[in-house]
């Protein structure tokens, strides 16, 4: 029901944002097709995006524009990730860089390894052997949540630990 | 605004071509008017030639062709013009033409007239295959248009793209080609993992791109003709912004095996990769000058993005941009005088031009996250890729900014043009 809820507001989200000519007439079709872009990422609130290990960790960390600098909030939760890889539990890890849509997308891709190193550095400081980190870098090419706003973007400028 | 609408209308109405919007026309056009051929076989030619030479010659921003409602008369050939009824009419040029069945396909014979000094410019024969009549229209384009400006026309050339659909709640991803006024679009390849960043050989037989369906990016070459393709890479890390060597023989990349984003360039006859730079910054995009001699790409080495010249006999790096705080995916004029890049300004991203001895830079558009411009091998235009509500689109815009226009796109996200080198 909440699902549903979330999905019906995505697309009077998307078709809000949609404009001028757009609107008018309108590539009925292209339209509809796209608008489950929309829907499918969860929003803002619910990235929790829980996976069930002995306690449930968020594995999203997010970013600032053009940085790939940790935030405080993000070092305490990658100190309690650690923990967990040191523990042995977890097997190899993915870590995924992202960016959002603003700016070039071969620099973006640059700059989504930038900020998956930066994690993985982060970890092996805290004593996880780095054979188990894989970097890779989605640049923009993977976004989380679209659409061209501040909100989006800040979703999309992440690291996934996977 | 009224254009617009109905542009859009008759988008949903002839979904199977792209409607050309020319958002910021050229100032002062040239009047011409291409008069309905005269087709001497049976029944109805599937495509109406002289719309397509005239919508060709409209997007230049150079011409204004002149209504079919408007024209006084439908000459067939110059014998035929009469000069007084054009003249009335303001028409500086007229174009007649016929086409005629012949074994195998067609002939047009065309002819270009020069009102005002009633003058017969030219009369030309092009022949084409049965399934060819809008390249036919698009070589006739060709030919009035240099013959008019001096400049060779590109209206032959075409492009590829991606395409990013829903499916089901996924994203797919399609390498798309199509001619370079956005018709006959057809899929070349469709991926379940992202494509990016697709380049033409420069004999336009080849393409190079990087896609993630490995699981990690890697570059890929393939032949247009056969199908037949080949992965090039498969680092650990980037691996990315594929772009030939004027003479085809090497392709340079970024490539982070060693640690950090870095220019190689790989020679594709011995499959030996050359490091080419070594700098603890980002360094992307690489893009060769026209003389392969030297190598442009982006750097945050200075603190942001800009953009940087590599001259390959040397290895000395020179800083090319100095305006403005983001500058980055550089390409090139084909006479290697002029920068096109994506250039923040006042927090927009936009495409714009540096002229590179003197440093001027020019903002040609002015939407918002204009990325990806390529520019026609006759340095005429660029294609680039914007947003219009939430969706990409392709748009074009001349490189004196005296046109643009947008692309509609069918279906999904349209995104990374890359303009064709002239196909013989």
């Amino acid at each position: 029901m909440f699902k549903s809820v979330k999905t019906g507001l995505g697309l009077v989200f998307a078709l809000a944002i949609v404009s001028g000519c757009s609107t008018s007439t309108n590539n009925d079709s292209s339209a509809s097709s796209t608008t489950p872009a929309v829907a499918t990422p969860p929003p803002a609130d619910t990235t929790a995006d829980t996976r069930m290990d002995d306690i449930p960790l968020e594995d999203v960390v997010y970013f600032d524009f053009d940085q790939s600098l940790l935030k405080p909030a993000t070092r305490d939760l990658l100190i309690s990730h650690a923990e967990r890889m040191r523990a042995g539990n977890t097997g190899p890890v993915r870590l995924e860089g992202h960016a959002d849509e603003l700016g070039t997308r071969e620099y973006n891709l640059a700059l989504g390894e930038r900020r998956a190193k930066a994690v993985r550095d982060f970890l092996v400081l805290q004593g996880v052997d780095g054979s188990t980190l894989e970097v890779i870098s989605y640049g923009e090419e993977r976004p989380a949540q679209t659409g061209s706003n501040e909100s989006a973007r800040a979703m999309n400028r992440r690291v996934v630990i996977n | 605004m009224s254009t617009i609408v109905v542009s859009c209308l008759l988008a949903v109405v002839a979904r199977a071509q792209l409607v050309v919007e020319v958002v910021d026309g050229n100032q002062d056009p040239t009047p011409i008017a291409v008069v309905p051929f005269d087709w001497s076989g049976t029944g109805v030619l599937t495509e109406d030639v002289a719309d397509i030479i005239a919508s060709d010659l409209r997007r230049s921003g150079l011409f204004a062709p002149v209504p079919r409602a408007d024209m006084l008369s439908f000459p067939k050939d110059p014998q035929a013009v009469s000069y007084r009824d054009w003249r009335v009419l303001g028409t500086e040029y007229v174009v007649t033409g016929r086409i005629q069945p012949q074994p195998g396909g067609y002939r047009l014979s065309f002819d270009l007239i020069n009102i005002f000094a009633q003058q017969k410019l030219f009369s030309k024969q092009i022949n084409a295959d049965p399934q060819q009549l809008r390249d036919l229209a698009h070589r006739a384009a060709d030919q009035i248009y240099e013959a008019l400006t001096g400049i060779r026309g590109a209206f032959s050339t075409r492009m590829v793209y991606v395409q990013e659909q829903r499916r089901g709640g996924e994203p797919s991803y399609s390498l798309m080609l199509a001619d370079i006024d956005g018709a006959r679009s057809r899929r070349l390849r469709r991926f379940s993992q992202p494509v990016m960043s697709p380049v033409w050989s420069p004999n336009g037989q080849e393409l190079a791109y990087v896609s993630f369906e490995t699981g990690r990016p890697a570059i890929f070459r393939e032949n247009l003709r056969s199908g037949r393709r080949q992965q090039l890479t498969n680092f650990k890390g980037l691996n990315s912004s594929p772009s030939w060597s004027p003479d085809g023989s090497k392709l340079a990349m970024v490539l982070s095996k060693d640690g950090n984003p870095e220019i190689y360039v790989l020679d594709l006859a011995s499959g030996k990769f050359t490091r080419m730079t070594r700098h603890f910054a980002i360094d992307t995009e690489p893009n060769w000058m026209p003389d392969g001699k030297s190598l442009i790409f982006t750097s945050d080495r200075g603190g942001k993005p800009q953009i940087y010249q590599l001259t390959l006999a040397t290895g000395q790096v020179d800083r090319l941009t100095f305006d403005g705080d983001y500058n980055a995916r550089p390409r090139v004029s084909p006479d290697g005088k002029t920068l096109v890049m994506v250039h923040r300004n006042r927090g927009v991203f936009t495409i714009a031009t540096m002229d590179i001895s003197s440093g001027v830079v020019r903002a040609l558009t002015e939407t918002t996250l204009d990325e990806s411009p390529s520019v026609a091998p006759n340095g005429a235009m660029l294609m680039y890729s914007t947003k219009r509500g939430d969706k990409g689109i392709l748009a074009a815009v001349s490189l004196d900014a005296g046109v643009k226009y947008n692309l509609p796109s069918q279906q999904g996200n349209v995104r990374e043009p890359a303009w064709s080198p002239y196909i013989e």
